[in-house]
């Protein structure tokens, strides 16, 4: 099982958290800080896994963002790698070629997207069409929703 | 086509975002934010009322700052509101923010349940997944009782929409990690094995991760799920790469479930079906021939995701360990993985191989990659990849290979990253005990340790070395002229500097013969030393010069002169001073008989387990996971049988500790100095300080044989904890008189009968410590049995003493537990083979670790054997080893409490006694004995305050069972009523009997 995943950026800002067992705030922010420099810190071309108290640490660097995941002992750190590279695959199908810009600005997005595939740790849905199409299912739900709403000024 | 525009597109949020990125300070940023925060708060507040797209939109934001890492302690209650919107976005962002902000506002958990309830009920897929992820997100206590019968029943539901079982599935397992002891297990289990059936792929994969879990609880409950999870990867292994369409990944077939379907399948041992273990066997090969396949794709992807497969198969196949050809495939396949340009498959291959290793069909196998291996360490440019190949070349090693991995090991430490090199040093250290052949090289190795790595190598090394070097008087002399050598190296590091001067302070004389080190020139060494030392070493080395004081009559008065300048006399630090003192005095007022006697040699060490394989083990399990995490993984090693690793590796080669008590027991008795025997009064003086009252038994009664040395802090010095483990068995005034008459009557002690197969099982003190786990177990004129105990979860480990009360020693001692039928089906207690020899007056120490498999009743029994004088005596204790040691406590508030109880109301799962109270009923001492029943004690549940109420989980590797207890105490008649409800009556019965007789 899977037991967090965090987007952070190369200055070690934080884009995405997500805690599969709950967790103190200062825990999180433990490890959030443990992740983020050792992970930075980490050559190119350097093996994607590591060691880190009892779980197996994966991580994989796309463009400016770094995707870190915490496993157990007994889960797959190649499939964990994949399990990255689909997250990173469909917030390219829903945004179009995903930059970190998108997961700023809409990060509940990039939350909904990673409930579709992933849930309590484990993946849920491997199956690219699947997700899209439920996402795109919220998405028309909300947008029909969206008519009979009258959106005030801001 | 930017999805950005997707939906919705709150300008607000977006607006908010890009001020918070423009700040160009902290400052400027906290300051945006607390604007924010001050209108959110009004226009929360204001008398108008939000519609709900401001209210989304302000909890967005509230939900933005709280992830930027400010705390937010509003906004709950309108993201609630947001839950029963029948707006799909309002809801989202409603559920969004109540997974991510956790509030434990029981009023706001009711509210919550109710949204959630409401959408469970929906049968709108899209809402119930909602609500679902919610449940997984959230997990609290809370809404695992409000929907642990929900759940599983939307799970098997026939109308069940698929997506919605994927997310029930994934959420029931959620809830079962955190709070097992809630989820109800019933007819739904038989049929989630079924869903390894189901046509669609994506409910396989999630109903598989579920399986695991329940399977690893209750691995009976779920066998059937072995023989569907092999039909079902044969036929995904045999498919064609299009044949799954979508769940093809990069040419793949479903990686995803396989790698689980071979997961579940690592739960359970072998199939026995010849037909599906074949089968079974036909995957893994095809699995290992397409390894041999040329890629369909160049994508890393493809080459990911086929390798993941490939080493969860082979992770299988070692599980099994019974297969030899498959196995040595595997090991082949992993060897040329240690060649592979990825480094990631290095990495990976390298753990692999390490649990290969422990398998004695493949030990040998991947000893012949120790090249590649060594080369690895060398070469590899990532540290962690380095830190798997020190891991590899432990796991490897053996006897015929020690030297070479030793030598390496030792060499790659020079240029060793910091972080690994406590590490490496703890196993550089245990391996060169395991495998010494000649003591002299462990003894090179441990210095050459200490040299290279001086500042990582721990205490427990240190100990160590001398722990071995005391009890084998063989290289008591070899080492006496290397640590002498090793301190001629003008830095040498503290930790040498500790060796040396207790070694020297012990055996200096046995190279005192040679002029070149003398023991004027020893002392002089070890004191241009002194300067330099933090003030414990310095402590150890005024010890040293006393012992030298004893050894060499010759350089009394250098020492003397040194004891009293005053840089000692006067020291500031008390200990130094402390010791300068009475060592001073001691020199000058004792004769040298009785000096002799104090200063006496250490006597050899009680065996134990090596202090330092504990370190090691402790160093692997430190960690930050829950304790759920922790037990649910040690349960995983050793679920079902099978070859598991740590199993595997006491089978097959001889484990660290158990090589270390064959080290020393095989030591020879030490002849050239007497036993210690009271009667003779010999006093062993360890090197470490003597505190006043040590010191004052010392000369006041120098003949009456003393044990506990001091009760400094630093005492401990070899740092066992049990400093104990010499003394405490016996009484200080054991007169030899009363041992006397042991002997002479030792024949017609009832306690004792002679020579009889079957001794009268002894349970007088059994039911004391029912409420608590140390004290004395039992004891008679010649034998005293101590216990300590401490158990967590489902397991426990004991520490049984046995103190020698008599002068002479014990032969053919045997301590051993046996379990009769049904115990021995629901208690697994392993025991260390206790020494066979207990001298006189001292005390042994052995270690029962005990799991518990399933709820019991009997206990265990104790059968010590042991020949004393002429007679062979036989002891049988019952051993307190009771269902209630297997409590966690559970704390919950009244309501909880009331609706579980509500919950427990079958007649066989209550059981009620009424009985007299044979103790004073004190409210305090009733507290203490429940808590240490184990469960939690809970205040303000019951109505009537002077009622004690208490909760708690029984564990057992198959089963958890909630228990509740209540205990009327009626004070006028002196009576208790005491009710335990459990969801199995045979514990409700158990823990009601075992606890009635505490009061």
């Amino acid at each position: 099982m899977m037991r967090f995943l965090l987007l952070f950026s190369r200055q070690g800002k934080i884009r995405l958290q997500k805690w599969f067992l709950p967790l103190g705030e200062r825990e999180k922010k433990k490890i959030i800080r443990d992740m983020t420099t050792m992970v930075l810190a980490r050559k190119p071309r350097t093996c994607n896994f590591l060691h880190w108290k009892d779980l197996k640490i994966v991580y994989k660097r796309y463009a400016s963002l770094y995707f870190c995941c915490g496993l157990e002992e007994e889960d797959n750190e190649l499939l964990a790698l994949e399990v990255l590279h689909r997250y990173v695959e469909l917030l390219d199908k829903y945004f179009g070629n995903v930059c970190e810009l998108d997961i700023i600005f809409n990060f509940e997005k990039a939350y909904f997207i990673l409930d579709e595939f992933l849930m309590g740790g484990e993946v849920q849905e491997t199956s690219k069409q699947s997700i899209a199409k439920s996402i795109e299912a919220s998405d028309m739900l909300q947008e029909t929703m969206e008519e009979y709403m009258s959106k005030p000024a801001f | 086509m930017p999805a950005v525009s997707k939906g919705d597109g709150m300008r607000g949020l977006a607006v908010f975002i890009s001020d918070i990125r423009n700040c160009k300070s902290k400052e400027a940023e906290i300051k945006r934010i607390n604007k924010e925060l001050a209108n959110i708060r009004s226009k929360f507040k204001g008398d108008k009322a939000l519609d709900g797209y401001s209210k989304k939109k302000y909890v967005c934001k509230l939900l933005f700052i709280f992830l930027l890492g400010h705390d937010i302690d509003f906004g709950h209650m309108e993201a609630v509101n947001l839950l029963s919107s029948n707006k799909y976005t309002e809801k989202q962002i409603g559920y969004l923010f109540i997974s991510v902000l956790v509030n434990s506002n029981s009023d706001l958990i009711r509210l919550i349940n109710n949204a959630i309830k409401n959408d469970l009920s929906s049968r709108n897929p899209t809402f119930m997944n909602l609500a679902l992820h919610c449940i997984a997100n959230v997990g609290s206590r809370e809404m695992a009782e409000a929907f642990a019968a929900d759940v599983p029943r939307i799970l098997v539901a026939g109308d069940t929409m698929d997506s919605v079982k994927q997310s029930a599935a994934l959420c029931l397992l959620r809830l079962n990690r955190t709070s097992p002891d809630l989820i109800p297990m019933g007819e739904w289990t038989s049929r989630v094995v079924h869903l390894l059936n189901d046509q669609h792929l994506g409910v396989v994969t999630a109903a598989t991760s579920l399986i695991i879990t329940l399977a690893q609880k209750n691995p009976d409950d779920f066998k059937t799920s072995v023989s569907l999870a092999v039909a079902r990867l044969s036929r995904i292994v045999t498919s064609a790469s299009t044949d799954l369409q979508d769940y093809t990944y990069y040419f793949v077939a479903a990686p995803w479930l396989s790698v689980k379907l071979l997961r579940l399948l690592q739960c359970y041992p072998p199939p026995e079906d010849a037909a599906i273990r074949g089968r079974l066997t036909e995957c893994l090969e095809t699995i290992l021939n397409k390894a041999q396949e040329p890629p369909k794709s160049k994508k890393v992807q493809h080459s990911n995701a086929k390798n993941a497969v490939l080493f969860e198969a082979i992770s299988l196949i070692i599980h099994h360990d019974s297969e030899p050809t498959l196995l040595v495939r595997a090991c082949n396949q992993l060897g040329q993985f240690l060649q592979h340009r990825e480094t990631n498959l290095r990495y990976l291959a390298l753990e692999s191989m390490c649990t290969l290793a422990s398998s004695e069909f493949s030990h040998e196998a991947v000893k012949t990659h120790i090249e590649t291996v060594i080369n690895a360490l060398k070469t590899e440019r990532d540290v962690s990849v380095r830190q798997r190949a020190v891991d590899l070349l432990y796991a490897m090693c053996d006897r015929s290979n020690a030297k070479q991995i030793v030598a390496e090991m030792l060499s790659y430490l020079e240029t060793a990253d910091y972080s690994i090199r406590e590490e490496i040093v703890l196993k550089v250290a245990i391996l060169a005990e395991k495998y010494a052949v000649e003591y002299t090289w462990y003894v090179d190795t441990i210095l050459n340790l200490i040299r290279i790595a001086g500042d990582y190598v721990s205490e427990e090394v240190w100990y160590r070395v001398i722990q071995i070097v005391i009890n084998r008087d063989d290289v008591q002399g070899y080492a006496a002229k290397t640590v002498f050598e090793a301190l001629q190296a003008p830095a040498c590091h503290e930790n040498l500097v500790k060796v040396g001067g207790y070694i020297l302070g012990e055996f200096g004389n046995l190279i005192a013969g040679d002029p070149r080190s003398s023991p004027l020139i020893q002392f002089n060494l070890l004191h241009s030393k002194f300067h330099l030392c933090s003030v414990p070493t310095r402590a150890l080395l005024l010890s040293a010069y006393v012992k030298f004081i004893n050894l060499f009559p010759e350089v009394k008065g250098t020492i003397q002169e040194v004891l009293r300048s005053d840089s000692q006399l006067r020291n500031a630090d008390v200990e130094l001073q402390q010791r300068a003192v009475e060592y001073l005095r001691l020199s000058c007022i004792a004769s040298t008989d009785i000096l002799a006697t104090v200063l006496e040699e250490m006597p050899p060490f009680p065996e134990r387990e090596s202090s330092i394989l504990a370190k090691l083990k402790k160093k692997k399990g430190s960690g930050t996971v829950s304790d759920v995490e922790d037990t649910r993984k040690e349960r995983n090693t050793n679920v079902n049988g099978s070859t598991d690793h740590t199993t595997a590796t006491t089978n097959t080669k001889p484990s660290p500790s158990s090589f270390v008590s064959d080290l020393l027991a095989a030591a020879p008795p030490p002849t050239n100095r007497p036993r210690p025997v009271p009667s003779s009064s010999i006093l062993h003086m360890p090197l470490s300080p003597l505190s006043p009252q040590a010191y004052a038994v010392h000369s006041a009664a120098p003949l009456t044989p003393f044990y506990q040395v001091t009760s400094s802090p630093s005492s401990d010095l070899l740092g066992l904890g049990n400093s104990s483990a010499v003394n405490s068995g016996s009484p200080p005034a054991a007169s030899n008189a009363a041992s006397l008459l042991v002997d002479v009557f030792s024949e017609s002690l009832p306690v004792a009968p002679l020579g009889t197969a079957s001794a009268p099982i002894i349970e007088e003190n059994f039911s004391r410590f029912v409420c608590k786990n140390n004290g004395v177990l039992y004891e008679n004129q010649l034998l005293q049995i101590g216990l300590k105990s401490e158990f967590r979860q489902n397991l426990g480990r004991m520490y049984v003493f046995y103190g020698n009360k008599t002068s002479t020693q014990f032969l053919n001692f045997s301590a051993s537990v046996v379990c009769h039928e049904p115990l021995n089906a629901q208690l697994n207690v392993h025991t260390k083979t206790a020494d066979p020899v207990v001298d006189g007056g001292a005390q042994l120490q052995q270690i029962l670790n005990i799991e518990c498999l399933s709820d019991f009743v009997e206990a265990p029994v104790l059968n010590i054997n042991f020949r004393y004088g002429g007679s062979v005596q036989n002891i049988a204790v019952r051993l307190p080893v009771t269902l209630n040691k297997f409590f966690q406590p559970t704390e919950m508030m009244s309501q909880d409490f009331f609706q579980r109880w509500k919950q427990l109301s079958d007649p066989q799962q209550e059981v009620q006694k009424i009985f007299k109270a044979k103790h004073s009923m004190d409210t305090e001492i009733t507290k203490a004995k429940i808590i240490g029943f184990g469960t939690a004690l809970l205040d303000g549940v019951d109505p009537n305050p002077s009622n004690f109420v208490g909760a708690g989980v029984i564990h057992t590797k198959t089963i958890q069972v909630g228990c509740l207890l209540r205990l009327e105490p009626n004070t006028q008649a002196q009576m208790y009523r005491l009710t335990l409800r459990t969801s199995r009556g045979s514990v409700s019965q158990r823990l009601c009997d075992l606890l009635s007789e505490q009061f």
